[in-house]
Order: structure tokens, then sequence, then C-alpha cells
């Protein structure tokens, strides 16, 4: 495979129903091209916790994967509120997530961590009042990478 | 060890992908943390938790666990359910707490990581 494979798949904001979704194809695509399961799980994390992160704060969004040689790519842009403070929000244990959030076993402050510790490189855009940008890359080499 | 043995010897009652209970068992991760879970458990892990609402079968299947055990006599919800089924997801619940249930799964020999992946 050389060129890179890329598909992008849209969120609703605040649809618990749905959550998980977008998730669910990149894991399934990234198991047809065939990749090693250890760069699976981590681009799996990745694209959970930016899922669940739209589902919980922002109106809507998209996910896109890009798979090349020897990248796996996640972007994740919304249409939301915006994060006031990147750095608070990737410490562990830091949430503004709402009472019924956290009574589901979400909001409990390890989203971005998670996000940032199965990401060799990671960004975050963010803009008060207009929406967050979450780009994240796992890379991959020798076997298990791309076939 | 077998779903199918932990069932019988725990007790278990089994609400959906009961006819997946031949599932191999290969380690245990409790917590009602969705986030912690998808941090660290494992493929082939028996969940324990106490969460009935929907996204526990995403979590299961994304993260291939061998099973989901609702403890304290909790029921799954109906969409849970209807999920599971959908996803092959194999739901069981026990009257009992999340220290019991994990107890008695350790003395059957079921072990949990060292919670470092």
């Amino acid at each position: 495979m050389n060129a890179a494979y890329s598909e992008t798949f849209f969120i609703e904001g605040g649809d618990f129903s749905r959550a998980g979704a977008a998730a669910s194809r990149v894991k399934q695509i990234l198991k047809e091209i065939g990749l090693d399961n250890r760069y699976i799980k981590r681009a799996v994390v990745i694209a959970y916790e930016a899922e669940i992160n739209v589902v919980s704060y922002a109106q809507r969004g998209r996910l896109t994967l890009t798979v090349s040689p020897s990248r796996i790519e996640i972007v994740v842009e919304d249409e939301g509120p915006g994060i006031e403070d990147i750095e608070l929000a990737m410490q562990e244990g830091y949430s503004t997530a709402s009472d019924w959030i956290r009574e589901m076993g979400f909001g409990a402050g390890m989203g971005l961590p998670n996000i940032r510790k199965n990401s060799d490189e990671l960004k975050i855009d963010s803009r008060l009042g207009s929406g967050t940008k979450v780009t994240a890359e796992v890379r991959m080499e020798g076997p298990g990478a791309v076939p | 060890m077998r779903l199918r043995e932990i069932v019988e010897a725990l007790g278990l009652e089994v609400r959906s992908g009961g006819h997946l209970l031949d599932k191999e068992v290969k380690g245990g991760y409790a917590s009602d943390l969705l986030s912690d879970v998808m941090a660290h458990a494992k493929a082939g892990d028996l969940w324990i938790t106490l969460q009935v609402h929907l996204n526990i079968v995403a979590v299961a299947t994304l993260n291939d666990l061998a099973g989901i055990v609702l403890v304290n006599g909790r029921e799954p919800e109906e969409v849970t359910l209807r999920k599971a089924a959908e996803e092959g997801v194999v739901l069981m619940v026990s009257p009992l707490s999340t220290f019991e249930v994990v107890g008695r799964l350790y003395e059957l020999g079921i072990r949990g990581g060292d919670g470092s992946s």
C-alpha cells in the first residue's frame, strides 16, 4: 500500500447512543488493512476518547482517519465550546463534565491523557466558543506496519 | 479458562451472548470508569462493573473483552441488551458485589494485569 487511505466519520454531539461508532469503524478499517494489533489498540483508544469528547461537549464533529505506510493519523475537529486551558485539560483527573456524564463512568479526566499516552505526536488547537481540533499520530515501523 | 466454567463456578446469569461461552478468559479487569477500562483492559479480559448503560458494549468490543459481569444484581438496560446481542458481547449478571466477584475469580486463577498498559 503506497497511497494514503483516508476516511471521514461524522459525530453527533450529545448522542451517547451512538458514541463509539466512529472508533469502531476505525478499528474495523485498521484490522482490514492488516496492521499489527499494538498499533490498532493505540489508534482505537485515541479515536474513542476523542469521539467521546465530541459527544460529551460539542454540538458536532468529524473524525478523519488517514493511514499511510508509516503512520496512522487521527484528526478530530468539532464545533463546540473549545477548551479554556489546554494544559489543565491534559492533567489526569481534571474534567468539566456534568454530573450525568460522570454517572455513566465518563468525565474522569482521563480522555486527553489517554490520547497523549497513545500518540507519538499530538497537537490540540482550540478556540473558545468555536471548537477544538485534535491531531494525533501513531507511527509504525517494522513488522505490523502497513503491508 | 473458558467463560462457561466461570459462569458455572460463580453462578452467573447470562443475559446475552449465551452461544459464546466457549470464549477464553485471559484475565480480568474491574472498573466503573470507561476511560480507565480503555486504558488498561486487555484483549480477552473479563470486565467487572456496575455500569449498565449502552456504552459498555462499545468498550467491550473495541477492546476485544471476553465479556462483562454486572454486579450488585444490576440488570442491563434494554438498549444495552439489544446492542450486546447485535455485537456478540457476553453480558452476565451477579447479585454479588465487585469485591466478591473479583475474589472468586482470583480463586479460580484469573489474574489482573499490573495496571501498566
